[in-house]
């Protein structure tokens, strides 16, 4: 009985001609909606999470104005929304309740919908297989079925603003009672949604991991896999891990909903004066606990991937390799495994003694050792490089500090003592926002400008490309270092007002009032904001005109990169090599001695 | 080209692309079961001690669909065993009692559901508890098979030294009647998460039949074709099958018997 | 598939069958012995815990190293297992003890 077996099989000669033949075969269904090819796939996940991320940005510019002009009509989009939403969105001006699902939803999108499928399932599953020499993921259907199930999470997500009552309104984080005892179903569909996406995930994280471990080509060794896929793979094993208890407690947290059951509900809870009909005998906390035990992996599930992105772009413009590869993949074990182990440095508030809380404020300070080292190797690559400015380049260089800066900002909220000040206020916001958005969205844009003429064979423009960066790199600065000084002034997070009620205008007399200077900075960020949204529509239009209209790459491999998906034909053909190339040497052989040219591809024999 | 090491196992790590599949989607169900685990942990260190039930469920029950599970565990092995004997016919046997086994399993697990959801817990105008299983109930009066309690606390631990296991038929006013709740999730938190570990258990008991009834039907046409990639995929719905057998070991001591 | 059936031919993989027939009759005996063993009293209810657990720790073993082969499984499957149980216990452990370790004061005015 024929098996598969890595020798040449007899269709594939050509591959341009296998690749449009097999499309023939397939028909434009197979090809292009329910593929199992992960470069569509790929694909797919890169323009949903994309709209999403469009999306969430657009609810943020929507609070940013409620925030700045409490209960005013927000300009332009104001009717818009009286007539898609009702009543919350009355005279145009957003009520209370529709601040806190914006709020909600925001992060919720942000994270699950944008960002960690775009990080994770468009550049991993576009990737991975090429960089390690596979013909594609080892489990394609597993593979399309986990799109699918994203899709159908992010659309119960999405539907759920639309429904009687609107969306989830008690924060990304969902804690009970209150997200059990708002009346409407809005947090229904975010549980239910969140056990779809929870799915999608594991089932992604199954497939990257047993890629990873069972089809690299021959000579893939370990220590010889670019760090992109070690960054990768440590995700994978974050997701795999993290997900399920999260999982558990949302299905617990659909059961108090939906089936009246107190697991987070407490005895004697009263809900405005009137006693609950409850079992009681639950506790609020174990959401608490087990939600940040996915929440903080979570975090470095943003972020990996973007290292991983970093690394493959400082490399290749520098034309050296990367300094400290080693360093770099144990590091990026490290923060893997001790990332399970920091989780309740959420919850220094909530009345845990100073043993257990020493504990984790211990592994917390732990974890930003190799965060550290990695960003350490990641600088010190750049030393006596000869440095390209490309765009992608640009976005990178950028990522450092700004990356430095939000790791650094959360050094005080790991230490359980300033933390007390700093808990739940404007601080912590710009704190992980410093991270994720000059940090990983920086990597993401930087990805899109690299890896677009692998994809398409043109080249994005590099005009509009430095617009877009310099845009985009001082507005998030303008928007998020503010808030630094508004979280130490004490302004909490999640008030629909804007911290109003507790200015001193409003009480004069009360101590610790927000000062006029702090409310003000409002202005300056509503504008940087929307400042920031008009910079990326030169982006967008670049993004799709450059598919058609943009310069040609010139060859496959534009940027003259040593790692194996620049060893394929544009945009490689199903089954990606037409045999499985055979790897002689390491990711980086930038500026070999005695090489004719500045770079070695890995499958280059001499 | 072709994805390698579909059947073959890889040299180095001396494993087929399946298995390592399964193992990792295995290592994510125990993080999934560990999580609800230690939710029941914490929901009944949270409680008081007189007031965590004991004796709510019936061992004899219990135990009979332990051992069902127990016997499908090794009607699983021994399937996969038959097909690296080449028996394909007692390959088919094997698992067909694997598959009604299972049934079993969902069927006494129903039963148990209904039980719960058929006893009531009725506290009356005169401060008074009855508390049994319904036998009819009219637009008047409810009629239950079960006893009288005062205090609440005696109806929790069912397993005690003097428990009284008395029952009769109550025939009560609807008009005596103040509040009147059924065994469901919403009783109790041990019930929750009663219900939600055996449920949770139950619908992965149904997945994995529905897998295994998969391969024993239509699936079987692979043995004729690949009988080596059939008999991994036997073996990766076993490797899955022996977990929700092992998820069992630990529920029913935690759940019935302590 | 594993290297130590690989090679056999099915009269010799008949000894395996012998071996999971011991270990299905272990099993039923460790049912009937948790059942028993929850009725003694043993005054401290502690004690009872302990005794069912380690009896589920031993049928799941069972279970485990002959009927899902962790027993001769590969360094990779027991390297992702590993991690998995100490992250699973870190889970429970951690968040117990999270609870139990409480401030030493409280105010009561």
């Amino acid at each position: 009985m024929h098996t598969a077996t890595p020798t040449a099989s007899p269709s594939s000669a050509h591959p341009h001609s296998h690749s449009s033949h097999d499309e023939e075969a397939l028909g434009f269904w197979r090809s292009y909606i329910f593929s199992t090819d992960h470069k569509v796939i790929g694909v797919q996940y890169g323009l949903t999470s994309l709209s999403f991320l469009l999306f969430g940005f657009f609810l943020m510019v929507i609070m940013r104005w409620q925030i700045a002009h409490p209960n005013q009509p927000v300009p332009v989009v104001g009717p818009l929304l009286e007539r898609v939403l009702g009543s919350v969105a009355s005279r145009g001006a957003i009520s209370s309740d529709l601040y806190n699902s914006f709020g909600a939803m925001h992060g919720t999108i942000m994270v699950f919908l944008a960002i960690v499928p775009l990080a994770f399932g468009a550049f991993g599953n576009y990737l991975v297989p090429l960089q390690i020499g596979a013909p594609d993921m080892a489990f394609p259907r597993i593979n399309m079925a986990s799109y699918q199930f994203y899709v159908v999470g992010g659309l119960i997500m999405f539907v759920s603003f639309f429904i009687p009552g609107g969306a989830a309104q008690a924060g990304w984080t969902s804690y009970p009672p209150l997200s059990v005892i708002i009346q409407t179903d809005g947090q229904v569909f975010w549980l239910v949604g969140m056990i779809f996406l929870i799915t999608s995930s594991l089932l992604g994280a199954v497939n990257f991991i047993a890629t990873v471990i069972q089809l690299r080509a021959p000579g893939m060794t370990w220590m010889r896999l670019p760090f992109f896929v070690w960054a990768q793979f440590v995700t994978g094993f974050l997701l795999l891990l993290a997900f399920p208890p999260l999982e558990a407690a949302g299905v617990m947290q659909l059961m108090d909903k939906v089936a009246h059951t107190s697991f987070f509900l407490p005895t004697g809870l009263a809900v405005e004066g009137v006693a609950g009909h409850v079992s009681g005998g639950g506790s609020p906390l174990l959401w608490q606990h087990l939600f940040w035990f996915l929440a903080h992996p979570e975090v470095y599930v943003l972020i990996l991937p973007a290292m991983g992105i970093v690394a493959e772009i400082i490399a290749n413009n520098t034309r050296k390799p990367l300094w400290g590869y080693r360093s770099l993949v144990y590091a990026a074990l490290s923060i893997g495994f001790l990332s399970f182990i920091v989780w309740a440095h959420h919850m220094y508030m909530t009345g845990m003694g100073t043993k257990i809380s020493t504990f984790f404020q211990t592994t917390t300070m732990l974890i930003s050792i190799p965060s550290v080292i990695i960003l350490t190797c990641l600088l010190v690559s750049l030393w006596g490089g000869s440095i390209r400015f490309n765009t992608p380049m640009l976005f990178v260089m950028a990522f450092l500090p700004m990356f430095g800066l939000g790791g650094l900002t959360g050094l005080p909220l790991g230490l359980s003592y300033a933390d007390l000040h700093l808990h739940d206020t404007y601080y912590v916001i710009a704190h992980f926002h410093y991270i994720v958005a000059p940090g990983t969205i920086f990597a993401i844009f930087a990805g899109l400008y690299y890896w677009y003429p692998k994809v398409t064979g043109r080249m994005m423009n590099e005009f509009w490309g430095k617009v877009h960066f310099w845009g985009s790199f001082i507005f998030m600065n303008l928007i998020f270092q503010p808030m630094f000084a508004q979280g130490m002034a004490g302004m909490l997070r999640r008030m629909a007002d804007g911290g109003a009620n507790y200015s001193q205008a409003r009480t004069p007399e009360a101590i610790g009032g927000l000062a006029p200077v702090i409310l003000s900075l409002h202005t300056y960020i509503l504008w940087a904001a929307v400042g920031l949204g008009l910079v990326q529509v030169p982006f967008i239009i670049n993004f799709f005109w450059s598919i058609r209209h943009g310069r040609s790459a010139g060859s496959d491999n534009p940027w003259q990169s040593t790692t194996l998906e620049w060893q394929t034909p544009t945009p490689p053909p199903h089954g990606n090599f037409a045999h499985p190339p055979t790897v002689f040497r390491g990711p980086y052989e930038y500026s070999a001695p005695g090489h004719a040219t500045d770079f070695t591809p890995q499958n280059q024999p001499n | 080209m072709d994805i390698p090491y579909t059947v073959q196992p890889r040299p180095d790590t001396g494993l087929y692309n399946a298995k390592v599949g399964v193992w990792l989607f295995l290592a994510s169900e125990v993080m999934l079961f560990g999580a609800l685990f230690s939710a029941y942990i914490l929901l009944r260190v949270g409680s008081a001690e007189a007031l965590w039930p004991h004796g709510w469920l019936n061992i004899p029950i219990g135990t009979v669909n332990t051992l069902v599970l127990i016997t499908s565990s090794i009607t699983t092995v021994m399937a996969w065993a038959s097909c690296k004997m080449n028996q394909f016919g007692r390959f088919k046997f094997f698992h067909a009692c694997t598959i009604l086994l299972a049934l079993t399993f969902v069927c006494i697990k129903s039963y148990e559901y209904h039980d719960k959801f058929t006893h009531y817990e009725i506290t009356l105008t005169d401060g008074r508890i009855a508390d049994g299983h319904l036998v009819s109930q009219e637009a008047d009066r409810v009629v239950i098979h079960g006893r009288f309690v005062t205090d609440r606390k005696e109806l929790f631990d069912l397993r005690a030294a003097g428990a009284s296991h008395a029952r009769e038929e109550i025939s009560l006013e609807r008009a005596q009647i103040k509040t009147m709740e059924n065994y469901g999730p919403w009783h109790h938190t041990y019930l929750a998460i009663y219900f939600t570990l055996t449920g949770l258990h139950a619908l992965h008991v149904l997945g994995g039949a529905l897998v295994i009834g998969f391969l024993w039907g239509p699936g079987s046409k692979l043995w004729r074709r690949d009988p080596e990639r059939f008999t991994n995929r036997v073996e990766i719905s076993g490797l899955f099958w022996h977990f929700v057998d092992l998820v069992w070991i630990f529920l029913f001591p935690v759940l019935y018997l302590l | 598939m594993k290297s130590e059936h690989a090679s056999e031919t099915p009269e010799q993989f008949a000894r395996h069958v012998r071996r999971y027939l011991f270990v299905f009759y272990a099993l039923l005996f460790g049912t009937l012995v948790t059942v028993g063993a929850s009725y003694i009293p043993f005054g401290n209810r502690e004690v009872n815990i302990g005794v069912a657990l380690l009896i589920a720790v031993s049928k799941a073993s069972l279970v485990a190293c002959y009927f899902m082969h962790l027993m001769s499984e590969r360094k990779m499957i027991y390297g992702i297992l590993a991690f998995t149980g100490i992250f699973a216990l870190g889970l429970m452990c951690l968040t117990i003890a999270s609870f139990s370790d409480l401030p030493r004061f409280t105010v009561t005015h």
